[in-house]
């Protein structure tokens, strides 16, 4: 066991599946002499060599497609989007071709690429530089859609979606990035479509990711002390979606709260309330409650932001009031 | 450019000085291309030409659903570049891509099912028209969302590069194609990468149903746009079967030899509208006729008659791929609807589209 931060745990995991495959290459805005502005990729050229650490122009369709076409010819590819906002700039092929490749050719083509993106709120960038997009990437069918909350899930997770053969976007959360956390030693690797029970409890489960879990972990805390034994979920892949552990945990408990960064309309947790209506209405005690960021663009003030996004007091005192 | 009658507010096209083709240059006949080779891109083009006047009439006849862009009047640019590839070679191609798949070599019949949404479809109907792909003979897609293709071709050709393996990839796109920003990422990525890529513009004057001139800066689309990429600026007669093939045969061979990636504007016309909606009414009709007795195919017929090829030979080559357009058709029409087995496979690698638990 090593005590890694969430943003070394990237390149941790990174090295490890290129030690693995001597094929696979990376490439981005200022990933390789810089090792990104996020300090996830430090070291990597220095290990692997400018021919496999690649930097680029701001060109982020050239970047998705450069990766795109290598993958199809066989060459697995890691891509950073540096900030997932601007995935709106490479949409096109993100969902029109990545995703789409395989089912539209009859099964012809493969693409293993996992588009890497540093994703959410709480840095006080604003509204282009602060978007949890997870959901974005949810919708559109062909892609999985992975989102870690530790240090450990980053190195299990991240070398689970290099290895799969299907488009992965895999978000990283900025305020994640200096927190810290034990991974085990030599080689991690985790399975896609699994979520995880973080905390055991009997009374409601909060269904979360990312940065959520964190919060939901804390709100926990103080709900116990309170009286209430929550669950918590850290759902951390979207697509594949554990149906399975959440709906045991529902059942279990009778209460679920989603606990969501992406604002209200369509966010994840809806797709999981409408399931968990569908298939474990009769354990339920009480409605389905939703905990999102409001339908707004994420403002920059701190106060502001602070107001949007879910927090512990939030969460606490929502449950709270569904409780009593 | 204008006419007395042309009112550029109005966008009355059809009304417009009409842009007119150049003259054959005859010495294209005197290239170092082997009699072999010339007959087979006549016979390439007679296929292209066939099978897309056949893929018209069963629009016609309604076996043909949805939509569909041909090339006729373009094919020389395909037959040029396919005869000139290594077969392991790549071709990106965009919505407007049968003529680049037949010139891959890939089999009439299985494209001809896609058309018609059968089962036995090159990609079991799940494609269509426009995303025609046979990755076992280097075509490595058909896209239909104008740019992204070339930011794609670079990847494959990235690979190559990394692999050392000598193959080039060929990217096929319009005139409209060159005013999107993909384009210029596409374009400069390629060149700083010095990627083994050909970039071929297939300039037929309009951007669907606008001239491009006229919503283009520069005269020339994609040639005057070179030089901002460190390209040099080459222009083809894209209706000279001969003058595509060497072309194309000095690109690839530079892209092989670690050269660089080039940018071909191939000068060329589609004889139909942009696609099977459009009867193409906003061009001029001494401009439609001017193009016609420019057609690659009947000249290429005469060029080959002087250099000493038989009628009879010509006469063969067009009467076996007519038996070949109409076994392709027949193929078609027998394949099966595709059933929902095919509805919910193939999304993922491991061939199903489970998305949970």
């Amino acid at each position: 066991m090593a005590e890694l931060s969430y943003r070394d745990a990237v390149a941790h995991a990174i090295a490890q599946e290129m030690r693995r495959d001597p094929a696979l290459v990376m490439l981005g805005e200022d990933i390789a002499g810089a090792g990104g502005v996020f300090k996830t990729t430090v070291g990597l050229l220095d290990q692997f060599g400018p021919d496999r650490v690649k930097d680029t122009p701001i060109s982020e369709q050239a970047i998705l497609g450069a990766a795109m076409g290598a993958a199809m010819t066989g060459i697995p590819v890691i891509a950073e989007i540096m900030f997932s906002d601007f995935l709106a700039v490479c949409w096109d092929i993100v969902a029109n071709e990545m995703a789409k490749s395989r089912y539209m050719t009859g099964g012809q083509m493969s693409i293993p690429v996992v588009v890497r993106t540093a994703n959410g709120g709480g840095s006080r960038f604003g509204a282009q530089h602060s978007q949890a997009v997870e959901n974005w990437a949810m919708m559109v069918p062909g892609l999985k859609v992975v989102a870690p909350s530790t240090p450990a899930d980053v190195v299990g997770l991240l070398a689970a979606s290099i290895r799969d053969p299907d488009p992965v976007i895999f978000f990283e959360h900025k305020s994640l990035m200096a927190t810290k956390g034990e991974v085990p030693d030599g080689e991690v690797l985790d399975r896609l479509g699994t979520a995880k029970v973080v905390r055991e409890g009997t009374d409601c489960t909060l269904v979360a990711l990312a940065l959520m879990v964190p919060r939901a972990l804390q709100a926990a805390e103080r709900l116990a002390a309170d009286g209430i034994s929550a669950e918590v979920v850290d759902v951390r892949s979207l697509v594949p979606l554990d149906v399975t552990t959440i709906a045991a945990s529902v059942a279990k408990t009778g209460r679920m709260y989603t606990v969501e960064e992406n604002p209200r309309l369509c966010g994840w947790g809806a797709e999981v309330a409408s399931i968990v209506a569908d298939e474990v209405f009769w354990d339920l005690d009480g409605p389905i409650v939703r905990i999102t960021t409001p339908h707004i663009p994420l403002p920059a003030a701190e106060a502001l932001e602070d107001m949007a996004l879910p927090s512990v007091d939030r969460i606490v005192e929502t449950v709270q009031r569904m409780a009593g | 450019m204008s006419t007395d009658t042309f009112d550029p507010r109005l966008m009355d096209y059809a009304n417009r000085e009409p842009r007119l083709p150049g003259p054959v240059d005859e010495s294209n006949a005197d290239l170092d291309i082997p009699m072999d080779t010339r007959l087979h891109l006549y016979e390439t083009q007679q296929i292209l030409r066939q099978f897309e006047k056949r893929a018209y009439d069963l629009f016609l006849q309604n076996l043909v659903k949805g939509t569909s862009h041909l090339s006729l009047g373009m094919e020389a640019v395909a037959s040029g570049f396919g005869a000139a590839m290594r077969p392991d070679d790549y071709t990106f191609a965009t919505y407007r891509g049968h003529a680049h798949t037949l010139a891959r070599g890939v089999a009439l019949g299985p494209v001809m099912a896609e058309l018609l949404g059968r089962a036995n479809g090159l990609l079991k109907g799940k494609g269509g028209s426009m995303h025609l792909t046979s990755v076992e003979h280097g075509m490595m897609g058909s896209y239909a969302i104008i740019g992204s293709h070339l930011t794609i071709a670079n990847g494959a050709a990235w690979s190559a590069q990394m692999r050392g393996s000598g193959q080039v990839t060929v990217c096929f796109f319009g005139d409209g194609t060159t005013n999107i920003g993909a384009f210029h990422e596409a374009l400069n990525f390629a060149s700083i990468w010095r990627l083994p890529v050909v970039f071929v513009c297939e300039n037929n004057l309009y951007m669907e149903y606008t001239p491009i001139d006229l919503i283009t800066a520069v005269p020339h689309p994609a040639a005057d746009r070179a030089g901002s990429y460190g390209l040099d600026r080459i222009v083809v007669d894209g209706n000279d079967a001969d003058a595509v093939y060497d072309t194309a045969r000095e690109a690839l061979g530079r892209a092989r030899a670690g050269d660089g990636p080039s940018l071909i504007e191939a000068s060329t016309y589609r004889e139909q509208g942009h696609s099977r909606a459009d009867p193409g009414k906003y061009r001029p009709a001494d401009e439609v006729a001017a193009w016609k007795a420019r057609d690659p195919i009947p000249m290429y017929h005469q060029r080959l008659l002087r250099l000493g090829a038989g009628e009879g030979d010509l006469t063969r080559i067009q009467q076996d791929v007519a038996r070949r357009v109409d076994e392709a058709t027949e193929f078609a029409k027998q394949g099966p609807q595709p059933g929902a087995d095919l509805l919910m496979s193939d999304m993922w690698s491991n061939g199903g589209s489970e998305w949970r638990n």
